[in-house]
């Protein structure tokens, strides 16, 4: 009860009702994730913030980083003497390729041009170490220790040894974030290496990958190796992606379902190549136009083995 | 000698910059890159609700808003999924905290388990809704964990509280 001219105590003032301050927070919270689920405005926030927290990110790194060291330090000799005599080995084998490459490279260039057709972008890489797989537990992102400072740009393509290990979608100054291709929000385009058959494979999660939209009597048989098209602009064509591990064809359903393992390390850590920035694609043709003259037969081909 | 309201022990005030620090250690703590390695606790969320059980008027929703987008970045999640599940954690603790902290400390943390897990539920539904992946059902062993610290946790943060104990026969309180 306030009197004329008296305030009451400030004693009890204690803000908004807490069922007021929640509806508050929680609809700013919704208002966030919308935000940036749909419209993807926030990027710059978290380039910033995480900017200015790299330094304290890389200091809580530390510890597990030397018991990784500490680990490798105790590593057996014997063991090292092995791998050594393993890679050498590995060397030797590889060495009759790599020998004739420049040759078979020279020679491949002086087809297509007898072929008249494009000559293939030649691979560059920027070598990166994977730092850490990123903490959140529904999606699955690595973080590597190039950034834009070294001339990673978002859309890159990321191999290791092996074959595809995914895709550089955030970059910051110092570190970038790639998106594995086993996460549920990662497609790539792909061809099977046997037959040239194209399809588009999908994360599935739990480390596996799923062939979309392929009928129940598509060509595919378990043990194909599936290797990246070309065609999305980004993937140089030709790379390894996956293994098919399973099919079901069930007539009930129009496609097949095919499950794949990835072939690369996607789950492991280690080093990693950030493949360079593809040349753009020629631009498509309009639609309309397209309609109306059929390309000829010779076009086509053409196109495919392109 | 239990840091509860049934104990006769009587702590010394709360210093704020003690609040901030431990917050901010717990930050920290969360930013050390176990991967998806199960049963790690939720630092921010435990150091958050002890606050909020303790200490309702200094440590509310607004600490559990602004250190849940902090969490966002770091885990290079969807902006405001911590956040919503903070602010709600936050909300629970401070309702429940005139009746938890009246219960011995085993007790308490069987308070705060359902409130953790409520917050991951949360932060699921948010994702699963945005499509997702699960993460399977080991992700909500780090709820346990950060319950059965719970007792550890009270002692390490009420340790600045204790007062020490001297004894006079002549003045007894």
């Amino acid at each position: 009860m306030s009197v004329v001219g008296h305030a009451p105590p400030p004693f009890f003032k204690r803000g908004p009702a807490p069922l007021v301050r929640l509806a508050f927070f929680v609809t700013l919270s919704l208002v966030l994730l919308v935000a940036d689920l749909r419209f993807h405005t926030l990027e710059w926030a978290r380039l910033a913030v995480a900017t200015a927290a790299w330094p304290l990110q890389r200091l809580t790194g530390m510890p597990i980083d030397a018991a990784g060291d500490f680990g490798a330090y105790l590593s057996r000799q014997t063991s090292l003497l092995r791998e050594n005599e393993e890679l050498r080995r590995r060397q030797l084998g590889t060495a009759n390729l790599l020998l004739r490459q420049e040759h078979l490279e020279q020679e491949n260039k002086r087809m297509r041009a007898l072929l008249d057709m494009r000559t293939r972008q030649p691979v560059e890489g920027r070598i990166a170490e994977i730092l850490y797989a990123a903490r959140d537990p529904f999606s699955r992102r690595v973080v590597i220790d190039k950034g834009s400072q070294h001339g990673i740009a978002a859309g890159q393509a990321v191999v290791d040894d092996i074959g595809v290990i995914g895709q550089v979608t955030r970059v910051f100054p110092l570190t970038s974030e790639v998106l594995l291709l086993t996460d549920k929000d990662q497609a790539i385009p792909v061809a099977v290496q046997r037959n040239g058959l194209r399809a588009v494979l999908a994360g599935a999660g739990s480390g596996t990958m799923e062939l979309r939209f392929l009928a129940a009597n598509a060509e595919v048989q378990v043990g194909d190796i599936l290797v990246t098209s070309g065609l999305d602009g980004v993937y140089l064509p030709g790379l390894p992606v996956a293994r098919v591990a399973r099919i079901d064809r069930d007539s009930s359903h129009s496609f097949a379902r095919i499950t794949c393992v990835p072939l690369a390390g996607v789950e492991r850590h280690g080093l990693a190549l950030v493949l360079g920035s593809r040349t753009e694609l020629p631009p498509r043709p309009d639609e309309a136009p397209a309609m109306l003259d059929q390309p000829s037969r010779g076009k086509r081909v053409k196109q495919k083995i392109r | 000698m239990q840091p509860t309201h049934a104990s006769r022990r009587i702590l010394l005030p709360v210093r704020n910059w003690f609040i901030v620090l431990t917050l901010f250690l717990a930050l920290v703590l969360n930013l050390v890159p176990f991967g998806r390695f199960p049963g790690i606790p939720d630092w921010v969320a435990l150091v958050l609700a002890f606050w909020c059980v303790h200490q309702p008027l200094k440590v509310g929703m607004a600490a559990g808003f602004v250190l849940g987008l902090a969490m966002d970045v770091a885990d290079a999640s969807v902006m405001g999924q911590h956040a919503l599940a903070y602010v709600l954690l936050a909300f629970a603790a401070a309702g429940w905290s005139r009746r938890v902290l009246w219960f011995p400390l085993s007790q308490q943390a069987l308070h705060v388990l359902p409130m953790f897990l409520g917050m991951q539920l949360v932060m699921l539904v948010t994702r699963m809704v945005s499509g997702g992946e699960f993460p399977g059902v080991l992700w909500f062993l780090s709820s346990f964990t950060a319950t059965l610290l719970w007792h550890p946790v009270t002692y390490v943060l009420l340790m600045p509280q204790f007062r020490p104990e001297d004894k006079d026969v002549h003045r007894p309180i």
